[in-house]
């Protein structure tokens, strides 16, 4: 599946400020590591803000720091925030999804929605860091 | 000390102990069970008992953790069962982890955790080195915390049909 650029920026963003949450970082600072301008990070980093999983660190040497709790923030909800990941309104409902056939065929695409949704909603920016780890270290193992 | 002395950060089980569960417990579990999915369960507990622990296997598991502190409520802070199943859908040996249990307010407290390591080293001890379990999909929670002890989708899917 495919998730648009800013959750994959607030997820970015999220874990790079998880990794210390007594760290603060600027929007250029985490910008620059993962390559994008910071003026379409700044309005990521806004919803953030409003969503209470970052907050702003005001003054010289000001930025984000994490806010959230990494033991029960998922990854569904930070891609709430920008998208819903659920065929989008509409989609589903034209004359050919009307059809028999197009009516199985939303029964097909509605499990595999169910599963994205099971996956991202189980998976928290804790068990991110976790898995990054092992990633690093080269093994799957908990 | 109580659950809610401890850190929800640290993982220590210095305050709890993880051991094979007795004929005792079985009423601790039932009743954890039943508060948990909201259903008394008895007979399958029982059953579960007999074929666990009377009848002697040792590739089935069945661990409660205990509180140390007697003043402690409850005493019985969670259970894991799990056993070896061989060539079942194909799938060469592995430890199934068919139930796990943390009491609600004893949670964020690493007794899951501690319990979720004692079954895999179990496994591990006797040559197993995969690891499965089954999650309902709408059960974020349970999810989330298999998820955090390392475990992924698997290679296998569940699939099931309505019958009548």
């Amino acid at each position: 599946m495919r998730l648009q650029v800013a959750s994959r920026l607030a997820i970015f963003a999220l874990i790079e400020l998880a990794r210390d949450p007594e760290q603060k970082l600027s929007v250029g600072e985490i910008g620059d590591k993962f390559g994008v301008s910071s003026h379409h990070l700044a309005k990521v980093m806004h919803a953030l803000g409003r969503a209470g999983l970052v907050r702003s660190v005001r003054g010289v040497g000001g930025g984000y720091r994490f806010a959230g709790n990494v033991r029960r923030v998922t990854l569904l909800d930070v891609v709430n925030l920008f998208e819903d990941i659920s065929a989008v309104e509409g989609e589903r409902s034209g004359t050919a999804e009307a059809t028999d056939a197009g009516q199985a065929l939303g029964v097909v695409l509605d499990e595999i929605d169910d599963i994205a949704r099971a996956t991202l909603g189980s998976i928290t920016i804790a068990t991110m860091l976790k898995l990054m780890d092992r990633q690093k270290s080269g093994g799957t193992k908990s | 000390m109580t659950p809610s002395q401890h850190s929800d950060t640290t993982p220590d089980g210095d305050w709890f102990t993880i051991r094979q569960v007795t004929h005792a417990d079985l009423p601790d579990v039932v009743n954890l069970d039943a508060r948990v999915t909201g259903m008394q369960k008895q007979d399958y507990w029982d059953d579960i008992y007999v074929r666990f622990v009377e009848r002697g296997n040792d590739k089935r598991f069945f661990l409660v953790a205990q509180a140390n502190d007697a003043a402690d409520n409850p005493a019985l802070l969670g259970f894991v069962v799990g056993e070896v199943r061989a060539w079942e859908f194909g799938s060469a040996p592995c430890g199934w982890i068919t139930g796990i249990s943390v009491d609600p307010d004893s949670r964020l407290h690493a007794v899951g955790e501690c319990l979720f390591r004692s079954i895999s080293e179990k496994f591990e001890a006797i040559g197993i080195t995969t690891m499965r379990t089954m999650v309902g999909r709408s059960n974020h929670l349970l999810m989330a915390f298999f998820r955090s002890e390392g475990m992924m989708a698997g290679p296998y899917l569940q699939l099931e049909k309505e019958l009548g």
